[in-house]
C-alpha cells in the first residue's frame, strides 16, 4: 500500500478535491472576514447551487462549465438579496443575530429542497464522465483535474479583485473597520451585501466544478460546510492564501485517511488536524487576527 | 290455504333477509393491501422498480378479482420506506390503521427488518419481495413469508459455483476480494462469503466496506490495485456497484472475473444499456426468473414497453403480490390470521421464477433459489445451474 502508484494518485484525487474544498473555504473566510459571522448557510447554498447546476443539466442540457457564468453570476446576486433583504434586516445590527438568522436560512434552504428534490441523490452523465488522463502512475478523472484548474483560477480570480480592485479595497477596509470606513464615505451595507455576494457566487463556481464528479441530494451541503470551517480555522480566519493552502492540505489528508483507514473511519484526519490547531495554533497557519 | 301461503311468502322473504347480511356484510367489495418501498432517499431506484412490479401484478389480478370472494378487488395503499427503517416501520403502523388486510415490501433487507417486526404486532401478514438477510425469516414471527432466497442460500451457491468454474478452468483464480454495502445486506453477505470461502481453497485477502451513497470509489480501487486480487466479489446497491465497476475500467484495474454476490447492477438491463463495456463478462448470483418460462418474456415486454428495465426488483415483487392473492384467494377471506394460515399452507407454483411449488417453513420459501448470470454478448444469460442454462460460462474473463 506503500508504493508510489498508490499514493501518488491518491494525493492527486486529493489535490483535486481539496481544491474544490479551497473555493468553498475562500468564501466562508471571506464572509467571515468582512462580516465577522460563521455563515450556517454555507452548506445549504452550495447545495442549491449545485440543483441548479444539474436542472440546468438536466432541463436544459447546459453543461456545467458552460453554465458557469449563469450559476455565479444567479448566485451573486442570490447573496446579495439574502444579505441586503434578510441577513442584514433580521439581526438588527447584531452579531449574534445574523448566526441565528443565517442558521434559520440554511434550515429553510434545506427543507425547500426537500419538497421540491425529494431526498433521492441525484447525478449528471456527461460526455467526459470516463474520460481520465494518465499523470505518471495516475489515471485522474478529467472532470476532478478540470475543477482543479478552475478552483484555482477562480481562487485567484477572488484574490485579485480583493487586493486589486476598488471593492476590494472597501472590504478591507470594511473588515478592518467598521465605523471608519463608514466615515470615509464607503457604504457598508453594500459592502456587506457585495462580500456575501462573491462569497456566495464562489460557492456557484464550486457546484459547477463539483457536479461532473459528485452527486446532489438536500443533505450534501452539511459535510462541505463542516470541511470548509476546519479549513477556515486551519488557514487562519480571513486569511485567503490560508484558506487555499489549507483546503489543498486537507484534501489530500482526507484522501490518504480515506485509502488507509476505509472512507468513513478515514474523514478523523480532518478532525484530528482541526482539533491540533485549536490546541497548538488558534490563529491558524496564516493568522490574519489575533 | 292462504294461511298457509302467506306462512310461505313471510318464511321465503324471511330467509331471503337472514341471507342477505351472509352474502353482503362476509364478502368484501376490496380488499385493502399495503404496497411499502423505499421510493425516495438512497434506494430510491430500487424502491421504485419493486413499486412498479407490484402494481403491475394488482393489475393483473383486478382483472378478474379474487375468485373465491365473489371478485373482490385489491385496493392498493400505496407506502414510502423513505430509504431507512424507522420510517418503513411508521408506514406499518399507518397501514395497520387504515386497515390493510396485508403487505408486500420493503426491498431492502434492513428496511424489512423493521417492517416485519412491526407487522407482527398486528399479526398483519407481510411477505417480503427481496429483502435478503436471513434473520427476516429466523425470528420466529408467524406473519413474515419470503417467497425468495436469503443470503445464506445465495453465498453457498455462489461459493460452491465458483469453485466447479474455476476448476473446470484448471483453478487460474485464488485471491478475492470483497467490496460491500455498509448496512445488514451487504455485511452479512459479506460475512457469510468470508467464512465460505477459505473453505473451498480461496485466500480472502480483504474485505471493504463503504457507505449508501458512496461517490468516489477512487481509494477503494486504489486499494484493489495494491491487493491485486484474482476476483472481486462486489455486494451492493444499483449506484455503488454502477460506480465502482466504472472506476475500475477508468483505472484500467482489470481482476480475472467480477464474480457478484446479489450485486446491485451485475445482472441489470440497465446497466448493460448504459455501460455495455464496463459490464461486460460480470457473473452474477442473484434473483432471476425462469428463463424457459414465457410469461417472464411477456412480463419484459410489458414493462420495456413502459419504458422501465426489467431488473430483478419488477419481478420479485411482482410474483411477491401474486403469492399474496393466491394465498388470500386460498383464505377465502380478508382475515388477517387466515391469510397467514394460507401463505403458511401455500403450495403456490403458478409463477415463473425457477422456485417449483411453494412450500414454507419458518417463513422461507424452501425452493427458492439465486440463478448464476453472466454479461456475454450485450445480453445476460442464465450460466448455472444447467436446467436454466441459456449459454457457456466464461471464466476467467482473462487470463
Amino acid at each position: 500500500m506503500l508504493e508510489f502508484g498508490i499514493l501518488f494518485p491518491s494525493v492527486l484525487n486529493g489535490l483535486t478535491t481539496g481544491a474544490v474544498y479551497a473555493l468553498v473555504a475562500l468564501g466562508l473566510t471571506l464572509i467571515y472576514g468582512v462580516l465577522h459571522i460563521i455563515n450556517f448557510a454555507h452548506g445549504a447554498s452550495l447545495m442549491l447551487a449545485m440543483y441548479g447546476v444539474y436542472l440546468l443539466k438536466t432541463r436544459l442540457g447546459i453543461d456545467p462549465y458552460l453554465a458557469l457564468p449563469i450559476v455565479v453570476a444567479a448566485m451573486f446576486a442570490l447573496g446579495y438579496a439574502l444579505q441586503r433583504v434578510i441577513i442584514n434586516r433580521a439581526s438588527h445590527g447584531r452579531d449574534e443575530n445574523i448566526l441565528l438568522v443565517t442558521l434559520g436560512l440554511s434550515i429553510v434552504m434545506e427543507n425547500l429542497a426537500l419538497i421540491f428534490f425529494k431526498s433521492d441523490t441525484r447525478s449528471i452523465e456527461t460526455a467526459y464522465t470516463l474520460t481520465t488522463v494518465a499523470i505518471g502512475p495516475a489515471n485522474i478523472a478529467l472532470a476532478k483535474l478540470v475543477a482543479f484548474a478552475g478552483a484555482l483560477a477562480a481562487s485567484a480570480l477572488l484574490i485579485w479583485i480583493v487586493a486589486r480592485t476598488h471593492l476590494g479595497r472597501a472590504i478591507r477596509a470594511v473588515a478592518r473597520e467598521k465605523q471608519g470606513a463608514r466615515l470615509m464615505g464607503i457604504d457598508v451595507d453594500h459592502v456587506y451585501a457585495m462580500s456575501f455576494g462573491i462569497g456566495l457566487a464562489c460557492l456557484g463556481a464550486a457546484a459547477c466544478f463539483l457536479l461532473p464528479a459528485y452527486y446532489v441530494n438536500p443533505q450534501v451541503g452539511g459535510g462541505f460546510v463542516l470541511v470548509a470551517f476546519t479549513i477556515v480555522v486551519l488557514g487562519g480566519m480571513g486569511s485567503f492564501a490560508g484558506a487555499l493552502l489549507g483546503g489543498l492540505l486537507i484534501g489530500v489528508v482526507e484522501s490518504l485517511g480515506g485509502l488507509f483507514l476505509g472512507e468513513s473511519l478515514g474523514q478523523i484526519g480532518i478532525f484530528l488536524i482541526f482539533i491540533g490547531v485549536l490546541l497548538f495554533r488558534p490563529q491558524g497557519l496564516f493568522g490574519a487576527r489575533a | 290455504m292462504t294461511a298457509r301461503r302467506q306462512f310461505i311468502q313471510q318464511s321465503a322473504a324471511a330467509a331471503s333477509a337472514l341471507a342477505f347480511p351472509l352474502v353482503g356484510g362476509a364478502q368484501p367489495r376490496s380488499i385493502k393491501v399495503g404496497i411499502l418501498h423505499p421510493v425516495t432517499g438512497a434506494l430510491a431506484y430500487s424502491g421504485q422498480q419493486c413499486r412498479e412490479g407490484a402494481l403491475l401484478a394488482i393489475e393483473d389480478i383486478n382483472k378478474a378479482g379474487i375468485k373465491s370472494l365473489g371478485g373482490a378487488r385489491l385496493e392498493v395503499l400505496l407506502g414510502d420506506a423513505q430509504s431507512a427503517p424507522q420510517i418503513g416501520a411508521a408506514e406499518i403502523e399507518k397501514m395497520n390503521e387504515a386497515g390493510c388486510a396485508a403487505v408486500v415490501g420493503a426491498f431492502a433487507s434492513a428496511i424489512c427488518l423493521a417492517t416485519t417486526q412491526a407487522a407482527a404486532k398486528y399479526n398483519l401478514p407481510h411477505v417480503v419481495d427481496v429483502g435478503v438477510a436471513d434473520q427476516i425469516v429466523e425470528r420466529g414471527l408467524k406473519n413474515t413469508f419470503r417467497f425468495g432466497p436469503g443470503y445464506r442460500t445465495c453465498a453457498q451457491v455462489a461459493v460452491a459455483n465458483l469453485h466447479v468454474l474455476n476448476t473446470a478452468a484448471g483453478k487460474p483464480a485464488r485471491s478475492v476480494m470483497i467490496i460491500h454495502e455498509e448496512s445488514l445486506f451487504g455485511t452479512g453477505t459479506a460475512n457469510l462469503l468470508s467464512r465460505e470461502l477459505p473453505g473451498y481453497g480461496y485466500d480472502v485477502k480483504e474485505v471493504v466496506r463503504h457507505a449508501n451513497p458512496t461517490r468516489d470509489f477512487n481509494n477503494i480501487v486504489l486499494r484493489m490495485k495494491s491487493v491485486n486480487p484474482d476476483i472481486v466479489i462486489p455486494a451492493n446497491y444499483y449506484n455503488e456497484y454502477a460506480l465502482l465497476v466504472r472506476t475500475m475500467q477508468q483505472q484500467k484495474v482489470l481482476p480475472k472475473a467480477i464474480y457478484s454476490v446479489l450485486g446491485g447492477a451485475a445482472s441489470s438491463y440497465k446497466f448493460l444499456k448504459e455501460f455495455p463495456e464496463a459490464a461486460n463478462g460480470i457473473i452474477d448470483c442473484n434473483h432471476w426468473f425462469n428463463p424457459k418460462d414465457k410469461r417472464s418474456a411477456e412480463l419484459k415486454k410489458r414493462i420495456e414497453a413502459k419504458g422501465l428495465f426489467f431488473s430483478y426488483e419488477v419481478f420479485m415483487a411482482y410474483t411477491a403480490v401474486r403469492l399474496l392473492a393466491d394465498a388470500i384467494d386460498r383464505a377465502k377471506s380478508s382475515d388477517r390470521a387466515a391469510i397467514n394460515d394460507a401463505l403458511e399452507k401455500s403450495t403456490f407454483a403458478d409463477h415463473f421464477m425457477p422456485y417449483g411449488p411453494t412450500r414454507f417453513v419458518n417463513g422461507q420459501n424452501q425452493g427458492a433459489q439465486p440463478l448464476m448470470t453472466q454479461v456475454i454478448k450485450g445480453d445476460i444469460r442464465v450460466i448455472v445451474p444447467r436446467d436454466y442454462r441459456e449459454a457457456e460460462p466464461i471464466f476467467p474473463l482473462r487470463a
